[in-house]
């Protein structure tokens, strides 16, 4: 595992935060919260063209230096998926895929076995996938089995703010793959959230709406860098045991009494 | 001859290849792709590929999205 860059799949980033371009309020406070995280890589989504209006070309707004991730948001199915990141590699020419197979409006949870199967297929046609999936241990082997450059594991629901709930299977999972690269994707609310990613031994952070919704998203873009980086060196440095009772850090001896 | 485009029934004049259609559209011809009877067609063979009646032809770019789902930015 890197100290300071993130390796997918042969390419190595410096920065360990990768984000969204959706639900800012417009295009040029995307642009500056895009500028303030230091994120190398963002993720746009892929949909039909408009016929009966002429659009502009949605990736003119981003700054030509990032690379692009495109996502199959918005897929129910492995077979949508498939075509929706065959698509997006033929306008692109990028191998790179967030893989994301939704199974359920409500919760936005992915449907983990339809995932699973659109990795395989995309896998051997040559794409790079990053799979977003619930955090399962057992799903994770299969993903990375089945070729999956990296794993991404939800912190809780995408769009909820909620922050990280599942410490516990983050960091099994984080034990049991020391070699896998494991991405948070989804749950993030704030900076002390991302920080807790990282804590718990994430390799890196996928988020967008903490960011996009924020009262000033360049602010929280910033906020997000650093939490990530302090994040990733207390992990990296290694915490202290947890007791629970005091233990001082004075000595005691020599201290006057009456 | 009646194609469909993106889910809506269009009729177009005669004979036209994936490339002519593009150019009747009127769509921005960089980052976008095309799929024809849901198999992706590239762009170098928009010029020869020839269109039939019934034909099903989606054409896509790019939106903002993170992960939220059935967003799409291009309304902003």
């Amino acid at each position: 595992m890197s100290r300071e860059n993130l390796v997918i799949a042969g390419r190595t980033f410096s920065s360990r935060l990768i984000i969204g371009t959706g639900k800012y309020r417009n295009h040029d406070e995307m642009r500056r919260a895009h500028d303030a995280s230091g994120a190398e890589m963002v993720t746009v989504a892929v949909r039909r063209v408009p016929l009966d209006r002429s659009s502009e070309s949605f990736l003119d707004y981003l700054n030509p230096s990032l690379q692009i991730l495109p996502n199959t948001a918005a897929c129910f199915t492995a077979e949508d998926a498939i075509r929706t990141a065959r698509l997006a590699r033929e306008a692109l020419q990028t191998d790179l895929v967030k893989l994301e197979v939704i199974g359920d409006q409500t919760t936005l949870f992915p449907d983990n076995e339809q995932t699973l199967e659109a990795a395989r297929v995309l896998v051997k046609e040559g794409f790079v996938v990053l799979p977003y999936f619930s955090d399962d241990l057992i799903m994770a082997k299969k993903l990375l089995d089945a070729g999956c450059a990296a794993i991404m594991p939800l912190a809780a629901p995408i769009g909820s703010g909620l922050g990280v709930q599942n410490p516990a299977n983050l960091r099994i999972m984080r034990e049991q793959l020391p070699d896998a690269t494991i991405i948070v994707d989804a749950g993030v609310g704030t900076a002390s959230d991302a920080a807790i990613a990282m804590e718990l031994g994430a390799d890196g952070v996928l988020m967008n709406t903490a960011i996009a919704e924020a009262q000033d998203p360049a602010m929280m873009a910033t906020a997000m860098k650093l939490a990530i980086e302090s994040g990733r060196l207390a992990y990296l440095a290694g915490r202290m045991r947890k007791r629970l009772y005091a233990s001082a850090s004075s000595p005691l001896e020599g201290a006057i009494s009456a | 001859m009646r194609v469909y485009i993106n889910g809506e029934s269009r009729e177009v004049q005669g004979n036209p290849s994936l490339a002519d259609l593009i150019t009747q559209l009127d769509l921005p011809a960089a980052r976008i792709a095309v799929e024809l009877n849901r198999e992706v067609v590239r762009r170098s063979d928009w010029g020869a590929t020839m269109l039939h009646d019934d034909d099903r032809i989606e054409v896509v770019h790019f939106v903002g999205g993170g992960f939220v789902t059935l967003y799409e930015s291009d309304n902003i």
